[in-house]
């Protein structure tokens, strides 16, 4: 099981960092999600693997940590909120702008209060 | 004094949500509420600064769980200091937006402003390093908000580009934790600075590899380099108002590290001594040089604004790399001095851009009110290069003390990188004030009235001339700040930490 687990981990960082690494940005924000998703299978690696040991006391001989299941829940709910966020603002800049290039270029010196979107 | 220390978090965070849900489409009633608000919090962090000053570090156990277990939060001198510090900029900035209209121009500005000052205090407070990640996303999602406020798609884009930034922070900030979950089995501060000295030969290695994500995670908060490039176009492109505002989150990655590098990695632990004295010092070099030549070369007053904003970063996290009491002191008056005088910068740029037709440094334009504008430049840049007679040529000269056994690698880069920016401001103020703009370019029309957001500038300016008058009983202060945070004692006994039964 170690093996597995450590494997996907590795397996979804480096699709996530290839992906991060991209022009546009709906492939930065699918890098940014594989990157959170081998997060959350690291964390919860970190109350060490178990199996068929419920985290409560007394239901087993050797509980579960319950800790890093919480900690992976938090995790959960906010990368999903702050990937619901970029994937909304990358939306708005690709309407705005009309490409989702996600480098600024030469309009990232501009003044935004001043100068007319092209 | 006990549940005092959780009102920074509680109160914005009420108001925040009595703004979105009672007073959505009410705005006067919205600036009265969030005024109000934030004067409170300024009567609480002076009362929570007097009660740490007196009493000495506090916890607060959320939930009454014993500490290990539960959520704490820890009110010290330095968590104290911060918290005043945020509450004391958040005012002038918020008399601003609504001298200027800032807050008029999209929705929400008020509920937004609230939750990143709920995110900040906390995260000023927590005394957990896992609540320290859950504070961090709440300042961070209200500041994405505050980021693209107004519009426009450069100002988008740039946003997207700081979530992205900040969403691999997150991630490595979370990697982080679940190592230092792994090898000690708690993420109380306190706790991990009690266990860590008794770890295992083995567990070396992982810890290393968590100190170093953390620092770096901290390191992307406070734009040292290499992790630098987000500042600049962040920081151009946010309205004015919200750069201001964001002067304090920079500084949250110093007061993070400081935090770290005293209590949970401090110079003592073999196994990680090594990370901060090796990187912090050279990273912050590279920092400041940066920011100073940036400054030389930055085409826009904003741009001018967020390099001087990294060379200030530099400078505190130079103060930081002497790991001692005195180079903690100095770090912590010129996180005081270059706080107000970084959030001017960009409410001066924010109040000229009104009063030009752009803020072009190549490009002359002409200019109404210069005088006045003029005058609040001159003041400002000596604020920002830290030349007498104002705060930040004091705190330099802290730093460069501190600094006086390497002073032959220390003094230089700090007295050549201020004369770059004193070069890049003076090149800035000459082209925006004198380079006569050309004849057929029309002064823009006479802009309204804003007598709230000069008065929020001079409050700001009134502030740092304050800190320089202030100057012995401020750094007496913070040294015995400094002290305590180097012999956290009191700050661990204050956790009760309970051990398993």
């Amino acid at each position: 099981m170690e093996l597995l687990l450590a494997s996907a981990v590795g397996v979804l960082t480096a699709v996530g960092i290839y992906l991060m690494l991209r022009l546009r940005t709906f492939p930065v924000i699918l890098g940014l999600t594989f990157l959170s998703y081998a997060v959350n299978l690291f964390l919860f690696a970190s109350g060490r693997l178990a199996q068929n040991a419920a985290p409560i006391i007394g239901t087993t001989e050797a509980p579960a940590d319950p800790l890093p299941q919480a900690l992976v829940l938090t995790a959960i709910v906010i990368s999903f909120g702050m990937t619901a966020v970029i994937m909304l603002m990358a939306i708005g800049g690709h309407l705005q702008a009309g490409h989702d290039r996600i480098d600024l270029g030469p309009e990232g010196e501009a003044d935004p209060d001043r100068t007319p979107d092209a | 004094m006990s549940h005092w220390i959780i009102a920074p978090v509680i109160l914005p965070a009420l108001v925040a949500a009595l703004i979105v849900i009672a007073l959505r489409h009410r705005l006067a009633a919205q600036r009265a509420v969030s005024l109000l608000a934030v004067l409170a919090l300024n009567a609480i962090a002076l009362a929570l600064l007097w009660s740490a000053t007196t009493a000495g570090p506090e916890a607060y156990f959320l939930g009454d769980w014993p500490a290990p277990f539960g959520i704490v939060l820890v009110l010290d001198r330095l968590s104290a200091l911060m918290v005043a510090l945020l509450a004391a900029l958040a005012l002038p900035c918020l008399v601003y937006a609504i001298g200027s209209g800032w807050d008029a121009r999209g929705a929400h500005f008020h509920a937004l402003v609230q939750f990143l000052l709920m995110g900040l205090a906390g995260a000023f407070l927590t005394g957990d390093a896992f609540n320290l990640f859950v504070f961090f996303e709440v300042l961070l999602i209200a500041s994405y908000g505050l980021m693209i406020h107004g519009g426009g798609s450069a100002r988008t884009r740039a946003g997207v580009q700081y979530i992205a930034f900040n969403l691999l922070g997150s991630s490595l900030f979370l990697v982080a934790l679940g190592l230092l979950y792994g090898v000690t089995g708690t993420l109380n501060m306190a706790d991990l600075a009690q266990k860590l000295p008794d770890l295992p030969a083995g567990d070396a290695a992982l810890l290393r590899v968590a100190a170093v994500l953390l620092i770096l995670v901290f390191a992307i908060k406070g734009a040292l380099v290499p992790l630098q490039f987000w500042l600049p176009g962040t920081y151009a492109n946010a309205p004015g108002i919200v750069a201001a505002l964001f002067a304090v989150m920079t500084k949250l990655g110093a007061y993070a590290t400081l935090r770290f590098a005293t209590l949970v990695f401090p110079p003592d632990l073999p196994a990680t001594s090594l990370i901060l004295s090796t990187f912090l010092l050279p990273a912050s070099l590279l920092t400041l040089g940066i920011g100073a030549i940036g400054m030389l070369g930055a085409t826009t007053l904003p741009r001018l604004a967020a390099f001087g904003g990294i060379a200030s970063m530099g400078t505190v996290f130079l103060a930081i790399a002497h790991l001692s009491p005195t180079g903690t002191a100095a770090a912590l008056y010129y996180i005081l001095h270059s706080t107000l005088a970084g959030a001017l910068v960009f409410l001066l740029a924010d109040l000229m851009s009104r009063r030009r037709a752009h803020l072009r440094l190549d490009q002359p334009a002409a200019s109404a009110q210069p005088g006045l504008s003029g005058a609040l430049f001159l003041a400002t840049a000596l604020a920002l290069a830290g030349m007498p007679p104002l705060s930040g040529f004091l705190g330099k000269l802290l730093i460069l003390d501190a600094w006086r056994d390497q002073a032959a690698v220390v003094w230089p880069a700090v007295l050549v990188s201020s004369f770059l920016m004193l070069l890049g401001l003076a090149r800035a103020g000459s082209l925006l004030f004198w380079k006569p703009a050309p004849p057929e370019a029309v002064a823009p029309p006479s802009p309204k009235a804003e007598p709230l957001a000069w008065i929020a500038c001079a409050s700001l300016l009134l502030g740092l001339a304050a800190l320089t008058l202030a100057a012995g009983p401020v750094s007496d202060w913070l040294a015995t700040t400094a002290t305590a945070l180097h012999d956290p004692a009191a700050y661990i006994a204050a956790n009760r930490l309970q051990a398993l039964p």
